[in-house]
């Protein structure tokens, strides 16, 4: 233990060497810009940067790849919040309240609570990453297709049933989410399903297409109904901003301390940050004093997903080095690099490559500081961004969707697909479907059919596998008390008999 | 007839480059002239994905292209898109896929219309070794052990973990099943990496994981290798696990379980490109191989380092997909043409 | 919200009507998928469920739900309001149409040029700037787009003609 804080030291000492530093900055300002333009992605940006890391030593490559990472995950929240188009699954969580509140003209609240809230969530998981990196590889090593698939359906308990829509119109949602997500090919038996023999239907409907179609494309229609403007234009400019807000977060300790927990969890089981966000946000707004307004611009809807995504996309980087499995694309990504740098990811790179592991850690300290302050000081010029008018900025958001859309899986039709999304979630919203269960779907739909599918072929399809041990038995029951969570609140609430809906605030 | 003609051109192009380096250049010598792409059929992250930005790497950092040299990926329909991609490129002289087994499983598996005869070959960078992998807690010692511990226990006693459906792992599971009279169950994964931890966690019984896949767990004592599926030990000297290097992992067959089988790490371009584009790219490669970057990334993967170009390289295709086709006929992985 | 104003001066496809589209599209979609699903198989082989398994019941949850809403937007009252005005559809065909085409012809075109244009429509059409400023925004924002992704990035996006003719 004291060891480990003597290497840590000198990982600070590693990562403050100036050309470090400014290795650092440059990856973080990368990767903001890479988080950012949709289709660049954190995983595509670390793929595209790779090459140009290899005449680096692999310390200052993965400092500065492992910034982009930082940078990446800082960025996303921006166009969620500003434009409603999240450029990474766990930023979807995100947009539900950070839209919202850009579009009363506190894009500069929203902004700062997630920049501060990912920080915080990250500096989190590092220091329990710290402190017991041992202990969680061999929790990681827990998790097998039954425990996995356990986790996602929690992470779907604990968010159906929030809506407030009609509940068939709930149902159709999410399972056409489903439905299109197992568009394509079937990984447990190699066969192509739904396809119809269409080639441009061999990749299925990538959650990002749907996302940038349904939330983006959508709004800019929506918008164009309401007459030609955003409504954010009132957004403050200046840094003060940021102050109030701060000011205002540390009520919020015990959503934040929530929220890291569940993300840190679902970073090191291999479930990574998407169902992090979706269950956090889901937990907040049961939880919440103020959760029947979650969806209209409540911070705590912002800060909540963003913690969790990123204490779980910090968390996901340990399973990743000492164990050789990714928790995200990105991660995957990273891996390949250490491989090329001739580092071996798993259990003797701790021991080996002290100064490589150590030199890390210590840039997820430094590195979430350094990319905190870059992208607060950017928050009035990110929130300036609405006072561009409409006319000029709708046609570059559509372009934008339109490369976005592209690069997922380079391919024209997906264009087409995302308009097609756009017209669907215009009409969706008009006729009072909620988008994000539809979404969530399709981001889980398809890993959650395969852990179950796995589970059921690891136990010649007997359902008991789901209750065999205690960890998965706890999960699975921990999902069913969520998913029947609002009708034991129902039931409580009408035990207690009040005629009208109890008040919100004490 | 075309493919003599490759191999002739390869040869003066080599000695051109080399001579040239002083002079002018001849006229006749094929250069890109726009960035160079590179199909990867499968995601990032992958073995075959690794190796296109590893060899993406070393192009750039050693300057041996005038052009860059991009990677994009087109995993869709278990690859199939990207070699549909290729197969629809006729005449690109800038476009070059990278293969892994899906170039032969895919089609048969799924039906997506392509065959390696639609693409032009170039040239086999590796061969991806297999090896059979146990948890270091069971008392397996060598392949016979733990054949002898299936062939003793009824059908489905065990179970083998592999990457993908209908492909390379899934194949030689179906392999082994047939040398020892057993069923085992199989479980696909989306990745060799996922597939060494859960051996590690003991949720499967064994994996066939390339031996980069799972170096990392045999060295922290995790993993036990068995064999490996090749015809020859893996010609690797250097200790990796206490006294064991790759070369102290008997053959499969030696062990007597008759299964082989590696994977192609290969080239292809288009169909219909120009017989000097090949060449440049045949020329490219043969000096990536020659940098200590690539050196290292073979022997960090044990990988099988025999390099063809031209007919030969065509020829072994040619045999790998009627090897392919009867393995995936016997096992009953090809697509119902309904 | 956007209902209160001028709704009693103009009128529109009706809410109930909308719903009802809605819905049928939907279930037609479920049907396809039913189709879809029954092709691969849907049962329960000794090993799990086969590849059709999840969306055949998917794609009949959907059909079910789908009915009700349909229904109960049916016993909705014929006057239930109206979805939107005609001119504020009006409106959002005026950015539809032109989005359908700049998607539609991104592979003839590549999609630096047709994004030159789609931002020259939209901003002469909806925001009346003089030429000189569209000209600098519709053509300065694909060369930043050009640079950013083909050459610092090297991501190659669709490219037509134009682009070839240049060299690219």
């Amino acid at each position: 233990m004291l060891e480990d804080v003597g290497n840590l030291f000198h990982g600070f000492a590693v990562v403050a060497q100036p050309y470090n530093l400014l290795l650092m900055v440059v990856g973080i300002v990368l990767g903001v810009i890479v988080g950012v333009l949709p289709g660049l992605g954190g995983a595509n940006g670390i793929a595209i940067l790779l090459p140009l890391t290899f005449s680096m030593s692999p310390t200052s490559a993965i400092i500065m790849l492992s910034c982009i990472y930082w940078g990446a995950l800082f960025g996303g929240a921006i166009t969620s919040i500003l434009f409603n188009i999240p450029g990474e699954p766990w930023s979807v969580a995100t947009t539900f309240d950070g839209y919202p509140m850009a579009q009363k003209g506190k894009a500069g609240e929203a902004l700062t609570a997630a920049f501060t809230s990912s920080f915080v969530g990250a500096l989190f998981a590092v220091i329990v990453i710290t402190l017991v990196a041992p202990l969680v590889a061999s929790f990681a090593l827990e998790f097998g297709p039954p425990e996995i698939f356990s986790v996602y359906f929690l992470a779907f308990c604990s968010f159906v049933g929030l809506s407030k829509e009609p509940p068939f119109k709930t149902i159709a949602s999410m399972m056409l989410g489903f439905g299109l997500g197992a568009v394509g090919l079937d990984q447990m038996t190699g066969q192509l399903r739904l396809t119809f023999g269409f080639e441009s239907m061999l990749n299925g409907f990538d959650f990002l297409i749907a996302v940038i179609g349904l939330f983006g494309i959508g709004e800019i229609l929506l918008t164009m109904e309401e007459g030609l403007s955003f409504r954010g234009k009132s957004a403050k400019l200046n840094m003060k901003v940021v102050l109030n807000t701060w000011a205002e977060l540390p009520r919020y300790w015990m959503l934040s301390l929530r929220s890291c927990l569940i993300g840190c969890w679902m970073g090191i089981s291999p479930a990574g940050a998407t169902p992090a966000s979706f269950m956090s946000y889901g937990i907040a707004k049961r939880i919440s004093k103020r959760g029947r307004f979650f969806g209209t611009g409540e911070i705590e809807g912002v800060v909540a997903p963003e913690t969790a995504a990123h204490a779980a996309g910090t968390a996901a980087l340990l399973p990743m080095i000492s164990l050789g499995v990714p928790g995200s694309p990105t991660a995957a990504v990273l891996l390949g690099g250490l491989l090329i740098w001739g580092l071996q990811p798993g259990p003797l790179l701790f021991t080996e490559q002290k100064d490589f592991v150590w030199g890390l850690i210590a840039s997820m300290y430094m590195g979430n500081i350094v990319g905190l302050i870059i992208v607060l000081t950017c928050v009035p010029m990110f929130a300036a961004i609405l006072r561009i008018p409409f006319s000029v900025i709708a046609p570059i958001i559509l372009v934008f969707c339109a490369i976005g859309a592209y690069t997922v899986h380079n391919n024209t039709f997906d264009v087409v697909m995302m308009v097609v999304f756009g017209i669907a979630g215009y009409l969706m919203k008009k006729t009072n479907y909620p988008l994000a269960p539809m979404v969530l779907a399709i981001v889980l739909g398809d890993k959650a059919e395969e852990s179950f599918r796995q589970s059921l072929l690891g136990s010649q399809g007997s359902f008991s596998v789901f209750w065999s041990s205690a960890l998965v038995s706890t999960i699975m029951t921990l999902g069913l008390i969520a998913l029947f969570w609002p009708l034991i609140q129902n039931a409580w609430t009408k035990l207690r008999g009040s005629a009208g809906e109890p008040h919100p605030a004490e | 007839m075309s493919v003599a003609k490759t191999v002739l051109t390869i040869g003066t192009a080599a000695f051109a480059s080399g001579a040239v380096a002083l002079s002018a250049l001849p006229a006749q010598a094929w250069e890109p002239s726009h960035p160079i792409e590179i199909i990867v059929p499968a995601g990032t992250g992958g073995g075959a994905d690794q190796m296109a930005r590893a060899m993406q790497g070393i192009i750039t950092k050693h300057n041996l292209s005038k052009q860059s040299v991009v990677v994009i990926n087109k995993s869709g329909g278990a690859g199939g898109e990207g070699f549909l991609d290729v197969k629809n490129s006729k005449g690109n002289d800038h476009k070059l896929i990278i293969t892994l087994s899906n170039l032969f499983t895919t089609p048969m598996a799924t039906g997506i219309p392509f065959n390696w005869k639609d693409m032009t070959p170039v040239a086999m960078m590796a061969l991806d070794e297999f090896v059979l992998w146990v948890n270091a807690d069971k008392p397996y010692k060598t392949a016979k052990d733990y054949v002898d511990d299936i062939k003793s226990k009824p059908d489905n006693s065990f179970k083998m973990g592999g990457t993908g459906s209908k492909q390379e792992d899934q194949i030689i599971t179906v392999a082994l099943q047939k040398a020892t009279g057993k069923k085992m169950t199989y479980i696909p994964y989306k990745g060799g990496g996922e597939v060494a931890v859960q051996l590690v966690g003991n949720h499967i019984d064994s994996s066939v994981n390339n031996p980069i896949e799972a170096v990392a767990h045999w060295r922290a004592g995790k993993l036990r290798p068995l064999c490996v599926f090749d015809s020859k030990k893996l010609d690797y000297h250097d200790k990796i696990a206490g006294d064991l290097a790759w070369d102290s992992i008997p053959t499969c067959k030696s062990a007597g379980l008759d299964v082989e089988y590696v994977m192609l790490r290969g080239y292809f371009m288009p169909p219909g490109v120009s017989p000097d584009a090949v060449a440049y790219y045949v020329d490219l490669f043969k000096k990536v191989r020659e940098t200590p970057e690539w050196k290292k990334l073979m022997s960090d993967g044990a990988f099988n380092q025999t390099f063809m170009t031209g007919d030969e390289y065509a020829k072994w295709v040619a045999d790998a997909e009627k090897l392919h086709e009867g393995l995936m006929k016997e096992a009953g992985f090809m697509a119902k043409t309904n | 919200m956007s209902h209160s104003v001028n709704e009693a001066a103009e009128t529109g496809p009706s809410q109930r009507g909308a719903e009802i589209g809605v819905g049928i599209a939907m279930a037609i979609i479920a049907i396809i998928g039913i189709i879809g699903s029954l092709r691969v198989g849907i049962g329960w082989a000794a090993e799990g469920p086969r590849a059709g398994f999840f969306p055949f019941y998917i794609s009949l949850i959907v059909l079910i739900s789908c009915a009700f809403n349909v229904a109960s937007a049916a016993m909705q009252a014929k006057d239930g309001g109206v979805f939107a005005t005609w001119s504020q559809l009006v409106k959002v065909m005026q950015v539809l149409v032109p989005t359908a085409i700049y998607a539609l012809v991104i592979p003839s075109t590549g999609i630096y040029v047709a994004s030159a244009l789609l931002i020259a429509l939209f901003m002469r059409w909806f925001g009346k700037y003089n030429w000189l400023i569209v000209a600098a925004v519709a053509i300065g924002l694909p060369i930043f787009t050009f640079v950013t992704f083909e050459i610092w990035f090297l991501v190659p996006l669709p490219k037509g003609p134009f682009e070839a003719a240049l060299g690219f």
